[in-house]
């Protein structure tokens, strides 16, 4: 479903890494774990086609994505701090995708609703942003990607920052969440439990590159 | 909004005694004597009904909605690039859109008189271009200070849902910046709506805004009452607008985290842009101003320094006046006088204001009133105030520097204030708890985060002053002209000569306030690339 083909990143003029390959299978969860700096980020970025190659291609399905706008791509992404919009409401963000693509807006209401109960905060649609907790806001974000569904949705630590118990209730709800949809999920994280519950497979990123 | 839980709420009351008192007296009573010496309802009627008021009126209207339009049309590219680039240059060019805005509004007129064709003197266009070259700065301050703190990543989120790039730009950054361009576009329509240096210049007899027809009235025609009854009114819309930009710019979409971001332009067309719009821009600002050093070396007998002559030596213009040198020497005493009486003024008010309730926090009102009263209506009530009886000031030098600092005091507030507010609490609570005094808290703690805040106001305040000319133009006199003033004067007389000299005065004008912009700019923190 995703395959990674020889990429090679630099950011300014370090070579974040080189000729980098991975590959997915349809509906795979794959955790991707390494050292601060080893370059999770950079690629889920590459990926998104939020950072240039240097070299390599990138195929989703078939489709060569390696020259295809990120809006193209049809490419989620759940970023380390949610990056939620702060001058809309919390059933606005969800809607965005929605609204942008021409969805009609009963079945948007429909959509948003439906996900705002699945993620837990059917009463929170009218909060703005800033009236969230940490926990909430993370909720919001999972919600506002995959209301768009993707075919690759990519994670960047999203329970990074959340307590224990909150933590743990968070990742046992997006477990259930991602795994009913099939999504294929490239998930980045630090932490090896999280890793293990929430993936089909953990790869280390030191050992894709060549 | 006000900091309830400030360790130094209890010093409010004090704070406010000093800005609420010097308001009293010098603006609120003024404009009391104003109305209550000259106001009828024989005089508001025969206004109402004058031809020539109502054609004042719709020209002050119309050119400052035009001129705010053209400004952020034009000043947009600009805001763009300072905003979202890092750049060699960068600090050079956002030190030059601000030199406009902190001119004297009459050296700017000079600027376009000696720049533009004859046909176009006295004209609609000339006002509409010094209007626009005066406010580019608001738009790349206020629009680009907000412009800045957009993420990058928020953009990129955007883009993982679908968004094209121009769908961004419609549904993320203009949603966010809207609240900042209704503030420049308030902003920018009061000062064009009150314009009066540029109109003074390039306006003619044909063209008045009430803030003209005001000086006008008072000054040339003896009409008090006449002139009374349009600082009302102007003192009303004014007013009005003012209430609605504070409002509004409370009502800011709050932004995830108080950053700046700027990015290196990573590709050729990135770059095409960034140095295409830094050098159109610059050329935009900087042509009027060599036009100034040109027409100063111009003397109808080709290229001459005979005017820097004239005022380097410090000689008499031959009109039976004083050497126009004299005047640079008593502007900038009075630019000192005025930033210390301002900045100390300025930073017992935004403290009172910060540190105190929402009572007290009505201050905020109160020392914005010099921006909604202008300074023509200022000048006015300051002369009619205190020009005779026990209070005898308007023959005292300090009178100026007073007159000054009550135009600069909104300035001073409006850069104090955010910073002052910004000071976190947990830092103060750190201090706290390690035996920290109030007293000792603020002197170690708010003190060294507010310092650059309060010299960049004082340097406002002293900038302003030197700029002066609504105010100055009623207070002034032959033997106390300031820079601008004499500028005036001397542009209205005949002869190359003496408008070269002009020119010269302006010249200087204008490299001193570059030098201060510059010293300002040093001291503004930086920024994070990414």
């Amino acid at each position: 479903m995703l395959h990674v083909a020889d990429i090679s990143v630099s950011l300014d003029t370090i070579e974040i890494f080189h000729d980098l390959s991975l590959e997915l299978a349809t509906g795979e969860i794959v955790s991707l774990v390494g050292p601060s700096g080893s370059g999770k980020t950079t690629l889920l970025r590459a990926i998104a086609g939020l950072q240039p190659l240097n070299a390599g291609k990138i195929f989703v399905g078939s489709r060569d994505v390696t020259e295809v706008p990120t809006y193209r791509r049809g490419i989620g992404m759940v970023f380390q701090d949610n990056q939620l919009f702060s001058h809309m409401s919390v059933f606005d963000n969800i809607e965005y995708s929605l609204r942008i693509s021409g969805v009609n807006k009963i079945s948007r209401r429909q959509r948003v609703a439906e996900m705002l109960r699945l993620v837990g905060l059917d009463d929170l649609g009218q909060r703005t942003t800033m009236q969230l907790s940490g926990g909430e806001a993370k909720r919001v974000a999972v919600a506002r990607s995959l209301v768009a569904e993707p075919s690759v949705l990519l994670l960047d630590e999203p329970l990074t920052g959340l307590d224990g118990e909150l933590h743990q209730r968070l990742l046992n709800d997006l477990s259930v969440l991602i795994r009913s949809r099939g999504i294929t999920i490239v998930h980045v994280t630090h932490d090896h439990n999280e890793a293990r519950q929430l993936s089909d497979r953990i790869v280390d990123i030191r050992s894709l590159s060549r | 909004m006000t900091d309830k839980r400030s360790p130094y709420h209890a010093c409010a009351p004090a704070l406010a005694l000093l800005p609420t008192c010097a308001v009293t007296v010098f603006v609120l009573w003024p404009l009391v004597n104003i109305f209550s010496r000259a106001l009828s309802w024989d005089v508001i009627s025969r206004m109402a009904t004058n031809v020539v008021i109502r054609q004042v009126l719709w020209f002050s209207t119309w050119q400052a909605i035009a001129s705010t339009a053209i400004t952020l049309l034009v000043a947009f590219p600009a805001t763009y690039v300072l905003a979202r680039f890092q750049f060699i240059g960068k600090r050079m060019l956002l030190a030059l859109v601000t030199i406009p805005f902190v001119l004297p509004t009459v050296v700017v007129g000079a600027a376009f008189l000696a720049l533009l064709p004859d046909s176009l003197h006295r004209s609609v266009v000339a006002i509409l271009l010094a209007h626009t070259y005066f406010n580019i700065a608001v738009v790349v301050r206020m629009v680009g200070r907000r412009w800045e703190q957009i993420s990058p990543l928020i953009n990129d989120a955007a883009g993982t849902l679908g968004a094209s790039p121009f769908t961004i730009f419609r549904t993320i950054t203009v949603p966010t910046l809207a609240t900042s361009i209704r503030s420049a576009a308030a902003v920018i329509f009061l000062l064009c709506f009150t314009s009066y240096g540029i109109i003074r210049i390039l306006g003619g007899p044909a063209r008045a805004t009430l803030e003209v027809e005001i000086y006008t009235r008072a000054i040339q025609l003896g009409d008090l009452s006449g002139a009374a009854v349009l600082s009302l009114f102007q003192l009303l819309v004014l007013g009005s607008a003012m209430w609605w930009w504070i409002h509004t710019s409370h009502r800011s979409v709050p932004l995830a985290r108080i950053q700046t971001y700027s990015a290196v332009p990573h590709n050729f067309r990135q770059r095409l842009i960034v140095y295409g719009i830094s050098t159109t821009t610059a050329c935009i600002i900087v042509i009027p101003l060599i036009t100034v050093f040109v027409r100063s070396v111009s003397t109808g007998a080709g290229l001459s320094l005979d005017a820097w002559r004239l005022i380097l030596g410090n000689h008499a213009t031959g009109l039976g006046t004083r050497p126009p040198l004299g005047a640079f020497w008593i502007s900038l005493q009075y630019a000192i006088a005025t930033a210390i009486l301002a900045g100390v003024v300025g930073l017992a008010a935004s403290g009172a204001i910060a540190y105190g309730g929402r009572r007290i926090g009505q201050l905020e009102i109160l020392v914005m009133l010099p921006l909604a009263t202008s300074a023509v209506t200022l000048g006015l009530g300051l002369l009619i105030t205190f020009d005779s009886g026990i209070i005898d000031l308007r023959s005292r030098w300090i009178m100026i520097p007073i007159a000054h600092s009550l135009v600069a005091l909104p300035v001073v507030v409006r850069t104090m204030l955010p910073v002052i507010r910004s000071v976190p609490h947990g830092i103060r609570d750190a201090s706290a708890t390690l035996g920290a005094t109030p007293w000792q808290m603020w002197m170690t703690v708010d003190r060294s985060l507010i310092s650059r805040a309060w010299v960049t106001s004082l340097a406002f305040a002293g900038a302003i002053s030197l700029g002066e000319f609504g105010a100055s133009s009623f207070l002034t006199r032959r033997t106390s002209a300031t820079l601008p003033t004499e500028i005036a004067r001397l542009l209205a007389r005949p002869g190359n000569l003496v408008q070269a000299q002009a020119y010269v005065l302006a010249s200087l004008l204008i490299a001193f306030i570059a030098a201060f912009l510059v010293a300002v700019d040093g001291l503004r923190p930086d920024r994070v690339a990414v």
